[in-house]
């Protein structure tokens, strides 16, 4: 929350509000919670009746001993709607504090996909090497199949989901992004 | 994440487990409950009973410990919890059952997260083994009251139960107060647990970091120091930090004379009587408030919200002024409008802190008395408009006049209002005047008709030698009267004032300016002879139809014992004003008068 955020951000209120045009950046947000029955409908459902735009949402328990589970949101907008995504966020009993990864500094970006690849001959072999190029792995093979995966920012892995297109693509099942801070300190 | 997986055993559970297992006693879900609710301090519970509660009442009443006020209708439970909260700064405690129960209070839920109202809401559920199944009252009430509770809970073994409770406690009162849902098994009633105790129960933090040091304060203090034309806007979160946060607000008021306004929510924290009050601001508020908070040089919110009731057209709001908004609810802040400075915490300490720093300040350098004279002359002008002035009538009932009335001869009393939702609210936060908190509960932010009445149950429960007065409409009345039942019931007198324009009269008065004067179904055909109502109930009926007869039968009111309905016939097409039309600005009002429906903007047709 900043002391001088006049940058008249698009309101909640039915009622028209000035705007310039300020600028909408996307983040990463890391909710850390606790991992309760019910906590991932409060998250999902607060930002579904707030109509805040999210893109991807990966859960997971991250602290067995304390029962954590972090959640990772990308999510665009403004400054002051992201500042409000968070606030609203914090109100939420079960969620103990929520990051903006992206806010300091670049941030660790990975998603991992699964994608299946159908074809023979001279498609099969340029499955394959671009494979080997993104440094995707071949886990399931069989004579006119791969299932490749690959890791890498969701660019990266968008660009090889593309290139397997003309390739004989099938299906493809993706994690949503994680994220975390570079450097030694934890958040 | 199913409701009723197996509980990954939680941190809380465990500590409380360690802590009590050893050689404590066990004691059935029902009795646990009634033992937390107990050592809560809990007087009084509004409820209804039916299958999925059953042993919880039976244990209650076994106990006979805490009181219950049983309503006609689920709704009614909440509302009176509320009017209960709302008047004794305690929480307010509904009991209801599964499916049907659960879902009739959800209205009152919403109501009470939109007015930030601390309520714990215990629902009975279908057993364990039936969750899922769709059985008979089943209903996925955790599901349903996710997004209109603060927070809630399905309890899936005896052991959690008391936890939970205090924890639900701490939840609903701590922060921005809140409704809170226990939902309780029915075969979790039954089984046998061993007892929390407040002392040794989890409560998460649901306060946010304050954000109100000392330079913050100093800066505040600094602004309001160098402001030429300050203006208080103050909300409910006064109201909800105690009584000592309205002493305080009228400390500081007073200290630096500056002007105070206050929303709908928060009539009552600073004196009606007193010259630096400006009156309600907001769509039906005053020309004097509305024309302040456009003019202002410095805007001091505290505990308000900014909602689109209050601020009006948004990119005309306040275009010259610095804003503090002064908050616990960091996602208040700039939610709706960008402000200079925030402050977060509790509305009582942060004002003690600028008292105790605007004093100390004065005393090395005073601010110039005079500095202000500029800006109470232009109030005064604002003034002179008298913009809650109507016309007045020998032959007929005004409803401003029928409320007037109702203030004047109710003065000497130990007096509650609570209203419905309309016109009459308007006119009653108008022409009402409130000297201290927690005497005004009105539906705000839901805009709930049929919150009166019951609400007025709970306030005559917590102030038995109270007079209880629901400023009431012809239709909003009728969306929770059988509530007049509980009130013979448990002999609470409350006096529900009629204000009977036979029309759903703000409904009416928006097609009357925006629909060209198609009076699409707000007309209320088919009233009830109220005064019959109410003997048929067991109470007593009053009619007033002319203001020669209003006064007498006012005080007949006041002083009966019975629970009353007055029926105040008024004139049928009277329209609340000043009005900021939707999509206007603060300093566009409309004063009553010649008003043709053109003043309406396409755009601000579209708006509520």
């Amino acid at each position: 929350m900043s002391d001088t955020p006049n940058d008249n951000a698009p309101s909640q209120s039915v009622y028209p509000v000035s705007s310039g045009d300020p600028a909408i950046y996307e983040c990463i947000l890391a909710a850390i919670v606790d991992n309760e029955p019910g906590v991932l409908a409060r998250v999902v459902g607060l930002i579904s009746a707030r109509g805040y735009n999210i893109e991807s949402l990966t859960v997971a328990e991250t602290d067995v001993m304390k029962h954590r589970s972090r959640i990772t949101i990308v999510t665009s907008g403004t400054a002051t709607k992201i500042s409000q995504i968070k606030a609203q966020l914090e109100r939420l009993v079960p969620v103990r504090r929520v990051i903006d990864v992206t806010a300091e500094s670049d941030a660790i970006e990975r998603e991992l996909a699964l994608v299946k690849v159908e074809g023979s001959g001279e498609q099969r072999l340029e499955a394959m090497r671009v494979a080997d190029i993104f440094r995707a792995r071949p886990i399931d093979i069989t004579h006119n199949s791969f299932v490749f995966e690959v890791t890498g920012t969701r660019d990266k892995v968008n660009a090889f989901i593309d290139l397997m297109r003309p390739l004989g693509l099938v299906e493809n099942s993706r994690t949503g992004v994680l994220s975390i801070r570079r450097g030694a300190e934890a958040n | 994440m199913n409701a009723i997986t197996p509980p990954p055993a939680q941190s809380q559970s465990d500590d409380q487990s360690a802590a009590t297992q050893a050689g404590a006693v066990q004691k059935s879900g029902a009795d646990l409950l009634l033992d937390a609710l107990e050592e809560q301090g809990v007087e009084v519970i509004f409820g209804y009973p039916g299958g999925a509660v059953l042993p919880i009442y039976d244990a209650l009443d076994k106990r006979g410990t805490i009181k219950h006020i049983m309503v006609r209708h689920e709704q009614g439970a909440v509302h009176a919890a509320e009017g209960y909260a709302r008047s004794t700064g305690k929480p307010g405690i509904v009991l209801v059952t599964s499916g049907p129960g659960a879902t009739n209070a959800v209205t009152g839920l919403t109501d009470a997260l939109l007015d930030s109202i601390p309520l714990v809401c215990i629902t009975g559920q279908v057993a364990r083994p039936l969750i899922g199944t769709d059985a008979f009252q089943e209903c996925d009430t955790i599901g349903i009251t996710r997004n209109c509770t603060k927070h809630n809970y399905m309890v899936d073994h005896a052991d959690r139960l008391a936890g939970v409770v205090h924890e639900a406690f701490h939840i609903a009162t701590q922060g921005r107060p809140g409704p809170v849902l226990i939902d309780i098994p029915k075969d979790v009633q039954f089984e046998s647990g061993s007892y929390t105790a407040k002392a040794d129960a989890v409560a998460r933090p649901t306060v946010a970091k304050p954000l109100m040091d000392d330079e913050r304060i100093a800066k505040v203090v600094d602004m309001l120091r160098s402001a030429r034309k300050p203006v208080f806007y103050t909300g409910g979160g006064v109201i909800n930090a105690g009584p000592r946060a309205s002493e305080t607000l009228r400390a500081l008021a007073h200290a630096s004379n500056v002007p105070v306004t206050s929303t709908l929510m928060g009539l009552g924290a600073f004196p009606a009587s007193d010259r630096q009050w400006l009156g309600m601001l907001g769509m039906h508020g005053s020309y004097e408030a509305n024309n302040a908070m456009h003019d202002c040089d410095l805007m001091v919110c505290i505990g308000a919200r900014f909602d689109d009731r209050v601020t009006g057209r948004l990119d005309a709001f306040s275009p010259g002024s610095k804003k503090i908004h002064i908050d616990i609810d960091p996602s208040s802040i700039n939610k709706n409008v960008p402000v200079d400075l925030p402050v977060i915490g509790d509305a009582g300490k942060i004002l003690a802190a600028l008292l105790q720093k605007w004093q100390s300040t004065e005393v090395d350098s005073p601010c110039d008395p005079a500095r202000l004279d500029g800006w109470w002359a232009e109030i005064a002008s604002w003034r002179g408009k008298n913009s809650f002035a109507y016309a007045k009538s020998d032959s007929l009932i005004k409803p401003q006049y029928a409320v007037e009335r109702l203030y004047e001869l109710t003065k000497g009393y130990d007096t509650y209002i609570t209203t419905e939702v309309g016109q009459h609210q308007m006119w009653a936060a108008q022409h009402f005047h409130f000297e201290e908190p927690n005497r005004w509960m009105t539906s705000g932010g839901l805009g709930t008709m049929g919150y009166g009445l019951p609400a007025a149950l709970g306030v005559q429960e917590a102030h038995p030698d109270a007079l209880v007065i629901d400023i009431a409409g012809d239709a909003s009345v009728q969306m929770c009267i059988q509530e007049m039942s509980a009130a013979i019931q448990y002999g609470l007198p409350i006096k529900i004032f009629i204000l009977n324009n036979e029309y759903l009269g703000m409904v009416r008065q928006w097609q009357e300016l925006l629909h060209d004067k198609r009076y699409a179904q707000s007309y209320s055909a088919s009233l009830p002879d109220f005064v019959k109502l109410a003997e048929a109930y067991g109470g007593e009926g009053f009619c007033a139809e002319h203001p020669d007869e209003l006064d007498d039968k006012i005080i007949a009111m006041i002083k009966s014992d019975k629970p009353v309905l007055f029926d105040c016939r008024v004139t049928k097409e009277e329209n609340v004003f000043p009005m900021i039309p939707s999509g206007a600005a603060h300093n566009d009002m409309l004063l009553g008068g010649a008003v043709t429906g053109e003043e309406i903007s396409a755009a601000g047709k579209v708006l509520v």
